[in-house]
């Protein structure tokens, strides 16, 4: 056991945890942010994605105590003030999802997506998802969305 | 998972020496082999000694015909950086190229040289590049590197420190990714330095990254797409599994060789 000491959505948290507990887990089970999903535990469908000091990385493939001292950013943390990050807003406005399990790591890797390219082509959208599955296959709107987030971005 | 202790390093010497004195010990960096294999139980290290922020395994650096890149460099950053792009283009391309975006924000250069996965792509580039792996200890010519599937020339507890790429007059890298994993079903990278030409092949070896000495022969006399057309790969030592037998293999080899020479010779 070891205590790890991370900022979460700009707040400072604390918690033991064993060295082999995964950022996954201890974000949902000691943080209690459930926002951030496990879908295959096998590093393959990018549902736990979150960003950690500003990239969007698997939570479920590195160790909590690889965050030691890192910036974390969840699902939870995107809307500011009540408003939600374009990604979210567009995601909502598509309806880029059917059952939603997968849609924190696609908005979070959108987030990211974004960032980096501010006005993505499709060919970017489809590439910049590729760590990121959606078992529904909703990905015709799932793009959509992401264009729609670099224009909601762009219009902020 | 396995019980273990984790550890991040202090420095490189540090590193070294935990891993010397616990032969069950490993050193961890990007992580993004290492973990889903312990989330497997498929290995049981006593302790993780995290070398991934250690300063002495950053940097990227070309000076006298020479690029230099740090161990722990993400792919990312490789495939991001404007000296990586100057230099070696089919290099950055290549490391833009490994996974997918989340799995190029944490896994490393070093991690993926010293790992030697038979589908990983940057063994490929240190070997067509010729390449020296500049450890703890020495520095490793690539072509004494890479010893076989997940096999390679490192000592227990030796290091990879950084890779040192001569420039090449020109490289390029074509590879058939897996659908599913982003990993080569096979990938070729052909490189032309002053030295002569060299042809390095992943995905495909059933004992990991090899050259293609027919290959390298028929492109010495001229690269073009048509002379690599004229050859036949034997199947015999190519990796058969469930993607692909070894005979389809050794066509998308051919094919992905055709590919990169028709990306040389249009460059030239």
């Amino acid at each position: 056991m070891a205590k790890i000491t991370l900022k979460v959505n700009g707040e400072q948290h604390s918690a033991e945890a064993e060295d082999r507990t995964l950022l996954a887990n201890f974000l949902r089970d000691e943080l209690k942010l459930t926002g951030t999903h496990i879908g295959c535990d096998t590093s393959q469908c990018g549902a736990c994605t979150v960003h950690v000091d500003g990239r969007a990385v698997k939570s479920c493939t590195m160790l909590a105590a690889q965050a030691e001292g890192c910036e974390v950013v969840t699902i939870e943390g995107l809307a500011k003030n009540g408003k939600l990050h374009p990604a979210q807003a567009a995601f909502t406005e598509c309806h880029a999802l059917q059952c939603g399990f997968c849609t924190p790591g696609m908005i979070m890797t959108t987030a990211a997506l974004i960032k980096e390219h501010p006005a993505p082509t499709d060919e970017q959208i489809v590439h910049g998802l590729e760590g990121n599955l959606c078992r529904c296959t909703g990905y015709l709107n799932i793009v959509k969305a992401v264009k729609r987030a670099a224009e909601l971005q762009k219009a902020k | 998972m396995y019980a273990f202790q984790y550890r991040r390093a202090k420095s490189l010497s540090e590193a070294a020496e935990v891993l010397a004195k616990d032969e069950d010990a490993r050193p961890l960096s990007g992580g993004m082999t290492l973990i889903p294999t312990l989330k497997q139980r498929l290995a049981q290290p006593t302790q993780l000694v995290d070398i991934a922020g250690l300063p002495e395994l950053g940097g990227i650096d070309c000076r006298n015909g020479v690029l230099t890149i740090g161990a722990a460099t993400r792919h990312a950053d490789v495939a991001a950086s404007k000296v990586v792009q100057d230099a070696i283009p089919a290099l950055a391309c290549l490391a833009a190229g490994i996974g997918d975006p989340q799995v190029r924000n944490r896994g490393t250069l070093g991690g993926s040289v010293a790992n030697n996965d038979p589908a990983a792509d940057y063994p490929a580039a240190v070997l067509a590049l010729n390449a020296k792996v500049v450890t703890t200890k020495r520095e490793i010519a690539a072509d004494d590197f890479f010893q076989g599937m997940f096999t390679t020339a490192l000592e227990p507890g030796e290091l990879i420190v950084k890779i040192a790429f001569p420039l090449p007059k020109a490289a390029a890298y074509c590879k058939f990714p897996h659908p599913a994993s982003g990993y080569a079903m096979a990938g070729v990278f052909i490189a032309q330095a002053g030295d002569g030409l060299r042809v390095a092949v992943t995905g495909a070896g059933a004992s990991g990254v090899f050259r293609w000495a027919e290959a390298e022969q028929a492109l010495a006399k001229g690269i073009s797409a048509a002379a690599i057309e004229k050859l036949t790969l034997a199947a015999d030592d190519i990796n058969e599994d469930i993607h692909g037998t070894r005979e389809y293999r050794a066509q998308l080899v051919k094919v992905m060789a055709t590919r990169a020479a028709a990306a040389l010779s249009g460059k030239k």
